[in-house]
């Protein structure tokens, strides 16, 4: 579904994406660990378009999307949930989502449905998102790229500022996801333990550079791997 | 009595003019965090254009209409072309920009029409309506102009509360970069955003005109007084840029009547100067104290 | 440590000798002009001068301080009616005056400055805009004491009886002016890089890391206002002698903005850019004349060319150049808003 080929990103003499390549299937997790400034966040940062590829291809369903804008990149089915949640403070629960669906126009999701998934929401509708937990905007967040019926689903640390167990909630809702939707999710997380947890792939970037990418099982089995990099 | 009845309404009539020029000015500011200094002048432009045509066609109502409609292009086209390249500089190029647009609009003024300042007709009547037996300084058109800007205020209120273009140029103003992430075209909210400010700026341009004459520089106090009345009320609230606008019309309705009229840009200086010094986020803004 | 760099730290020390070597050498090369021109020249030194003087103190402001300011023009003014009234209805002489306008244009500074120094950006730009159209409005509502529409006239200066019987009055006119303007040249190259100069660039680079040295960041920024206001009053008194009048037509919104082009084309920050600034505002009126005169534009055009062309210089300075400006101006980056 999503292709990254050799991708890099420079800001100017730091590059910060370092010919980076993977692969997101469809209805699969994909984790992307590393610690803090390996360059996990300008990679999705790269692939939605927000910061300018120097090198490399970005592919979604057999297009080169690469040069795009980032409008253009998400009106194709690609969503981003940003670091920090990007919930819009000022706008209500109810405003968020519907500001999800928009460029879909008929074909977004009604509000409901991500209601059903996410009854806290439900209870918070027309409360200005300011007033929202970290865990609820995560959810509102999630909910808000949902309503665009997105193929691909790109997460940039979801965990971050979260108690435990609202974690676990939310790695068991990502999961759910990817099976029932069948979308495609690319994962970031510095808890790379509650993210291996849900993937079928896990990909660790040191220094912008790939430097492990395999089964879940197999990064958790290798010691020094997991030292170095994952902190665990 | 009765002068103090008088100078009060006018300052409610001056003080629709204000509030139109303010609620262009807080629009732009939402949309792209930018004071447009040269709204004045764009507005000056616009209200040529309308004494053009209804010089040739003898329409007021036309000349009305085109007012509007150029300002709607004229605001777009300036977005698009001057303001975009600097909507992600520092926040003192925007503001050379614009003060450079408004040297350059108010000189090709005077090139086009001469600096002698002329005449700009009324929609209405101008005779003060009679109370009683006594004349009041209020006229019909007075009406007009305070109707037709609380209707306008009205109509952008519910454009951005209602309706789903509303909604994505309140989130392309609040928070741009996730706005394109939800598929917000950003670009074109903000044009969006210029536009319907330049509508209202025309509006208070053709209102205003018949008081000050039209001439290249006669726009700069209302200018001045708009900026100032957008700070009272707030530079991110439309309701306050209204309330700012009346509230400042007044407060200098009553300085020119007691004071002499040359005391009101002074008057409007220490008035900004005071909301600056103890409440920079204006008097009803919703949003936290900035530092200005 | 290298012959060389103890040569310049030197030459550093001694920036007060540097700076006297630098304007007698000035002082020289302008006095020969001066003789060589001809009286309209003559007039056209004494007003480059007068527009260095305030677009130094400018320049200090902005590319020093990083602060905007609108209201030079209003500064002026205030200092060519203290001028005025003092030689004027007075009977002062003229370099007691001449002081004494920069002095009250400092102190009238003071007060603008406090409120400047907590003002960023849009709104210290809105609040100096609103000085320069409020405060010449006061010559209307005081019509006795500042002469109304018409303003006040004085006595043109007299050259002192040793120059010679013959000696033009425009040569004067203008050799008073120069000294002015190296005076500001002096005092200026001085200030910026002393100690207060480095101030000044420390607390427009970095507010918080300049308080956090120990750096009054609220009073530096008033100080280089008050600077740039004496400058303006000095560049207003200069005015009036060359002109013979101080009348509020003199100090349109318009003059504001043609110095804040001079600032922004030569180069934000250097006193040499203040030069070519200067140089500008005198020289383009003119070519704008001779311009209409040689394609046969109305007067409506040419009175208004040099404005529209400060604009389009103004504009196309922003959009091109805007690292340029930028680096020049190091404008003080505010948290505007977050991403959520």
């Amino acid at each position: 579904m999503l292709e990254v080929e050799g991708l890099t990103t420079q800001y100017g003499a730091v590059r910060a994406v370092d010919g980076v390549s993977l692969e997101v299937p469809e209805g699969s997790v994909t984790a992307v660990l590393g610690a803090n400034g390996a360059g996990k966040t300008s990679l999705l940062r790269t692939i939605t378009g927000l910061v300018p590829a120097q090198a490399g291809r970005v592919v979604f369903a057999g297009e080169d999307i690469t040069r795009l804008a980032v409008e253009e990149i998400v009106r194709r089915g690609v969503a981003h949930v940003p670091e920090g949640r990007g919930v819009i403070a000022e706008l209500t629960v109810a405003e968020n989502l519907k500001l999800g669906g928009l460029w879909r126009g008929r074909g977004a999701a009604p509000a409901e449905e991500i209601y059903e998934l996410f009854p806290r929401l439900d209870e918070r509708r027309r409360q200005p998102a300011s007033r929202l937990s970290g865990g609820e905007r995560q959810m509102l967040s999630i909910g808000r790229a949902l309503m665009g019926r997105p193929r691909v689903l790109l997460l940039d640390e979801p965990s971050l500022g979260l108690a435990p167990v609202i974690v676990a909630q939310i790695m068991g809702m990502i999961r759910t996801l990817a099976d029932t939707l069948g979308l495609a999710v690319l994962l970031v997380e510095q808890n790379a333990r509650s993210a291996l947890s849900i993937a079928n792939r896990g990909i660790v970037l040191n220094l912008g550079r790939v430097v492990a990418d395999q089964e879940p099982h197999e990064l958790a089995a290798d010691e020094r791997l997991r030292h170095a990099y994952l902190g665990f | 009595m009765t002068k103090f009845i008088d100078l009060t309404l006018s300052g409610i009539s001056t003080g629709a003019v204000y509030a139109a020029v303010a609620l262009a000015l807080v629009l732009i500011w939402r949309a792209t965090r930018i004071v447009n200094f040269a709204q004045g002048a764009m507005l000056m432009i616009t209200t040529f254009i309308a004494s053009a045509v209804i010089s040739s066609t003898g329409s007021y109502w036309l000349g009305f209409a085109v007012a509007l409609v150029s300002g709607l292009v004229f605001g777009a086209v300036v977005e698009r072309v001057l303001i975009r390249p600097v909507e992600g500089a520092p926040p003192l190029n925007a503001v050379i920009l614009t003060l450079g647009l408004y040297t350059l609009l108010v000189a090709i003024a005077g090139m086009i029409w001469g600096s002698t300042p002329r005449s700009f007709p009324a929609a209405f009547s101008l005779r003060g309506y009679d109370v009683g037996g006594t004349r009041l300084l209020f006229t019909p058109n007075d009406t007009f102009t305070v109707l037709v800007v609380i209707a306008v205020a009205v109509v952008l209120a519910l454009l951005f509360r209602a309706t789903s273009l509303g909604l994505q140029m309140r989130a392309a103003a609040f928070a741009p970069e996730v706005a394109r992430l939800l598929g917000v075209r950003v670009g074109r909210m903000f044009t969006l955003g210029w536009a319907l400010a330049a509508v209202a700026g025309a509006l208070a341009g053709v209102l205003v005109a018949p008081a000050v004459f039209l001439g290249p520089n006669s726009f700069d106090p209302i200018l001045i007084s708009g900026f100032v009345a957008a700070v009272l009320g707030g530079l991110d609230s439309p309701p306050g840029a209204v309330l700012g606008g009346l509230l400042l019309g007044v407060a200098l309705s009553y300085v020119s009547g007691y004071e002499g009229s040359s005391l009101v840009p002074l008057a409007a200086l220490v008035i900004l100067v005071v909301v600056l010094m103890v409440r920079p986020s204006g008097l009803f803004s919703a949003t936290e104290e900035r530092r200005v | 440590m290298s012959a060389v760099v103890r040569a310049r730290e030197v030459l550093a020390r001694r920036m007060i000798l540097r700076s006297v070597a630098w304007v007698l050498l000035a002082a020289i090369v302008l006095a020969i002009l001066s003789e060589v021109a001809g009286a309209y020249q003559d007039l056209q030194l004494a007003t480059g001068a007068y527009y260095f003087a305030v677009l130094a103190g400018l320049t200090v402001l902005a590319g020093q301080s990083g602060q905007i300011s609108l209201g030079q023009g209003a500064l002026m003014a205030v200092g060519a009616y203290t001028f005025a009234l003092l030689v004027g209805n007075e009977g002062w002489a003229l370099v007691p005056a001449i002081v004494a306008a920069v002095v009250v244009t400092a102190v009238v500074g003071i007060p603008v400055g406090a409120a400047a120094s907590r003002l960023r950006g849009p709104y210290l730009a809105g609040v100096t805009l609103a000085f320069a159209v409020g405060l010449p409005a006061l010559a209307d509502k005081f019509p006795g004491t500042f002469g109304g529409e018409n303003g006040l006239s004085i006595n043109p200066p007299v050259p002192p009886s040793f120059l010679g019987s013959s000696f033009p009055l425009e040569r004067w006119e203008a050799w008073i002016a120069l000294a002015g303007a190296l005076v500001v040249l002096f005092a200026l190259l001085n200030l910026t890089s002393s100690g207060v100069g480095r101030a000044l660039r420390a607390v427009r680079d970095d507010e918080i890391a300049a308080s956090l040295c120990g750096l009054r960041v609220g009073r530096t920024h008033t100080l280089a206002f008050v600077v740039s206001a004496g400058c303006a009053g000095l560049a207003g008194a200069l005015l009036a002698v060359v002109l013979q009048l101080a009348e509020p037509g003199a100090f349109p919104l318009q003059l504001s903005l043609s110095l804040l082009t001079g600032v922004v084309l030569g180069g934000l920050g250097s006193l040499v850019g203040a030069i070519w600034g200067a140089a500008l505002l005198t020289l383009l009126p003119n070519w704008a004349n001779d311009l209409a005169n040689s394609f046969s534009l109305s007067t409506k055009v040419s009175e208004n060319l040099p404005l529209a062309i400060y604009g389009i210089v103004l504009i196309g300075a922003m959009i091109l150049w805007p690292s340029g400006i930028q680096g020049g101006v190091r404008a003080l980056i505010r948290r505007a808003r977050g991403p959520s």
